[in-house]
This record gives C-alpha cells, sequence and structure tokens, in this order.
C-alpha cells in the first residue's frame, strides 16, 4: 500500500466518522422507533473494521468513542474502550476468517450492537447505579439489536461503497479476480 | 502481529486512564474542562447540522409515530375523558382555592414568566439508553447556569448539569442520576421522583409509606423548597407526571408509586430553561 493511498484511505476514513457521527447523534438518535433508537455508530466502526482491518478499526473505534463521550459530556473514556474492541474486533474476523457470505455484516452488525449496547450496561453496573433498573432496559436492548441487524446491510454497502476507490484489497473484489485469473482457480487445476 | 496487539493494547490503556481519571474527578476538574471545551467549539454544528436535519428527522419521525398512533389515540381519548371531568372537578375547586389564598395572603402562584425563562432548541440526544441526556443551542452567554430546571410545554423535562457559552447539557429526569423532590398534588404526600432506567415512560415516586393513601391518576408536581439548608432545584408546582400504578407490597418499606410524565422526554424539541427558578428579581 502506497503512501498516497494510505492517506486517501485516512481521510475518507476520518470523513465517515465524523459525518456518521453527527448524523447519528442530532439526527438518528431523536427518531424513535419502536420506544428505541437504531445506533449507527456501532455498525460504522464495524463496517471499517469489516474493510480495512483490525488497526483501523480500533483506531476509527477508539476516535468515535472519545468523540461521543466529549460531544455528549459522558463518563470519558467508556464509549472509547467499548468501540476500539467492536472495531478490533471486526477487524480480525476479516483478517483470520475473511468472510465472504452477503450475510456477514448483518451478523456482524448484530454483533457489535450487542457488544456496544450490553458492554455498555455492564460498564455502568460497574461504576455503579443509584436509580432503580427496569426489567425493560433488556426489550430495549433487544429491540436496537434488531432495528441495527435491519440497517446493518445498507450500512455496510454505503460505508464499502465510500470506501472502495481507496481500499487496497476489498475481500469481494479480491475473490473475484481470484477467479478470473488463472492458476488460483480450482478449476484450472482440472 | 507485534504492531497490532501494541496499537489495541495503547487504546485499551488510553481508555482506561481516561475512564479512571474521569471517574475520579470533580466537575470542575481538566477532563470536565476539555469536554465543555469540547462542546463549545462542536455546538455550532451540531446546531447547524440539527437545522439542516431537522426535515429527515420529522420525516422519519412521521413513520415511526404513525406506527404507533393508532395506540395513543386510544389513549388520548381515555385521557380526554378523565381530563373533562376532572375540569369540571377543577373549575368548582379553583374558585374555592382562589378564596382560600385571598384568606391567608397567599397571592404566589406559579408564575413562570417570573422565573426568567430562556428557551431553547434539543441539538443532540445521547444514543446510549443508559444515558438520559440532550444537549441545547443556548447557554452561559444567554444566562443559562448549571443546575437550573429544564421544562416543556407538558411540565418538568430535566436540569442543566453542564453549561458552555453557546450550549448546555440537560439531563432528563429519565437519566439514573436524577432525583427531584415531589409531591402528590391532591394529597400532599411527599417523596423523591427517581427513573425506571430503561423505561423513559415510568418514573418511580419513592420513599411513600404505606399508610399514605395514593390513587391512579393523580397529579405528582415538583415539592420545591421545603428547607433553607438543603434547597431545591426546582420551584414548587411544576407538573411531573401522573400516577399510573401503585405496587403495595407489604414486604417492602415504602410503597412503590409508577408515574408517567408528562413530557414526552423522546421527542423534544424546544425547551425553557428556568433562569431564575426561585423567581427572585435583581
Amino acid at each position: 500500500m502506497t503512501g498516497g493511498s494510505t492517506r486517501k484511505l485516512v481521510v475518507r476514513i476520518v470523513v465517515l466518522a465524523l459525518v456518521a457521527t453527527l448524523l447519528e447523534i442530532v439526527a438518528v438518535s431523536q427518531v424513535s422507533l419502536f420506544g428505541v433508537s437504531a445506533d449507527l455508530t456501532p455498525l460504522v466502526v464495524m463496517s471499517i473494521g469489516l474493510l480495512s482491518g483490525s488497526i483501523s478499526g480500533a483506531l476509527v473505534g477508539f476516535g468515535i468513542g472519545l468523540f461521543l463521550d466529549l460531544a455528549l459530556v459522558q463518563t470519558l473514556g467508556l464509549n472509547s474502550l467499548i468501540y476500539t474492541m467492536v472495531g478490533y474486533g471486526a477487524g480480525r474476523l476479516r483478517e483470520l476468517r475473511d468472510p465472504q457470505g452477503a450475510v456477514v455484516p448483518i451478523a456482524a452488525g448484530a454483533a457489535a450492537t450487542a457488544i456496544a449496547t450490553i458492554g455498555y450496561s455492564i460498564a455502568q453496573f460497574l461504576l455503579g447505579v443509584d436509580a432503580p433498573v427496569s426489567f425493560l432496559l433488556v426489550r430495549d436492548i433487544f429491540t436496537t439489536i434488531v432495528l441495527n441487524t435491519i440497517l446493518a446491510a445498507p450500512v455496510f454497502a454505503l460505508i464499502r461503497r465510500w470506501l472502495l476507490p481507496a481500499l487496497p484489497d476489498d475481500p469481494q473484489r479480491r475473490r473475484r479476480r481470484a477467479y478470473t485469473t488463472g492458476g488460483l482457480s480450482p478449476l484450472s487445476r482440472a | 502481529m507485534r504492531r497490532r496487539r501494541l496499537v489495541l493494547g495503547l487504546l485499551v490503556v488510553c481508555s482506561l486512564i481516561l475512564l479512571t481519571a474521569y471517574f475520579g474527578e470533580g466537575a470542575g476538574s481538566p477532563l470536565h474542562s476539555v469536554q465543555r471545551g469540547f462542546l463549545q467549539v462542536v455546538s455550532p454544528i451540531q446546531d447547524g447540522a440539527s437545522r439542516a436535519l431537522k426535515p429527515v428527522r420529522d420525516l422519519f419521525g412521521w413513520f415511526g409515530d404513525t406506527l404507533d398512533a393508532k395506540g395513543e389515540r386510544d389513549k388520548l381519548r381515555q385521557e380526554l375523558e378523565q381530563t373533562r371531568r376532572e375540569a369540571i372537578a377543577n373549575a368548582a375547586a379553583a374558585r374555592e382555592v382562589e378564596q382560600l389564598r385571598k384568606l391567608v395572603g397567599l397571592d404566589r402562584e406559579l408564575g413562570v414568566d417570573q422565573m426568567d425563562p430562556v428557551s431553547a432548541r434539543v441539538i443532540t440526544r445521547s444514543p446510549t439508553l443508559w444515558y438520559s441526556t440532550v444537549s441545547i443551542n443556548k447557554g452561559t452567554s444567554d444566562g443559562i447556569r448549571v443546575d437550573q430546571p429544564v421544562i416543556n410545554g407538558d411540565g418538568l423535562v430535566g436540569t442543566v448539569t453542564s453549561a458552555t457559552g453557546n450550549a448546555a447539557i440537560v439531563t432528563l429526569i429519565t437519566d439514573h442520576t436524577s432525583g427531584v423532590s415531589a409531591v402528590i398534588n391532591e394529597s400532599g404526600v411527599a417523596g423523591v421522583v427517581q427513573p425506571a432506567v430503561g423505561n423513559p415512560n415510568d418514573l418511580l415516586l419513592e420513599f411513600i409509606r404505606h399508610g399514605d393513601r395514593i390513587e391512579t391518576g393523580q397529579t405528582v408536581v415538583t415539592a420545591g423548597s421545603r428547607s433553607q439548608r438543603y434547597e431545591s432545584l426546582f420551584p414548587p408546582g411544576l407538573p411531573v407526571g401522573r400516577v399510573s400504578k401503585v405496587d403495595d407490597t407489604e414486604l417492602d418499606v415504602y410503597q412503590r408509586v409508577h408515574v408517567k410524565p408528562f413530557a414526552q422526554l423522546r421527542r423534544l424539541d424546544v425547551v425553557q430553561v428556568l433562569t431564575n427558578p426561585l423567581g427572585t428579581r435583581g
């Protein structure tokens, strides 16, 4: 990967992270569906990790988490920690398994949202909660995960489209290339 | 591989350091100041983006509203009937109260306009299920300070917990850190309104003894100052919500009174900050 293409990728990721986080806090979080709002941030972090690897995923996760904690005056470091894990996990999934199926972003989106919402709740319990906690929180967490799972595929497709010109080796392009060049296809051996 | 682990380790350590330092600090500490500075810088951007995206938000909000509209309509019809009955009863009571007020020389009425209200628009909302906070487009330059109460047309919304020059953070009454001293308007029974985390339509009026008679449909309002030493943040009489259910189990020391807030806290657009909640001029 050349210095120019790296710079291009970094710029695109930073623009994407800023726009997505702003969009989440000024618009998406204020639209209520079935009593909850969709949370685009874990989907964005997961998509970037899945497309550009664990280091980028972890860095973007940390950055988005920090932005959220700063802009919303919440406990500093909590979202950074959780989103770092989400980004790193998505990146490792790509590096170790290189998943190709269309269902991968959906499953990864659900997992990322589950980690973010459940992880946040556990951290809040660990930090101490004075108020009584309603059982409906479990329902809200579940509804958020379902809502985000529905949104995961289109969000991933949009992010992939935005990052594609700067990505060194997009998984889907790589697979297509492997079967169209001689020697790599199992059919060519026959 | 080493580089990858190093980056991950560094980010995790940074997060943990921030978390530990922030948690042990007071509100005037450096990390909190950094947060306020950041809010000061990004709030104009957020405000602009919020205005630009309002049509999109309204469009998606309309879809969501349509889904809930049917149930809401039936509920509102019931409420309307109840309100009509109450209005008739209140008209008679109001006349009586007016006479009593004149008798004892009490002419202090709840006049929000005397509390120097500052109208503000909600520009962001915390996306987490835990933090019930919104940010507004007015700040210290408009007279807004920490701990000032925030209301909307329906009732109490929350308090200002952080303020910069041009923006402020409002912690809603459904936030897990919130607690409001309140009374049952009809009987004067006092308690503390706390949220049931995860359910924005349910507040709990705590510390109500078994002997106190609470009924569904009664109104909960802020208690206001009860002692000079521990002054309440809220003026008395601000509407908080209506009693929706009473759990009176013998095993608990107190009754658990469920209150449905009047303010629709998930759909806040314009709020008012009471910059002079005690109504003292000068």
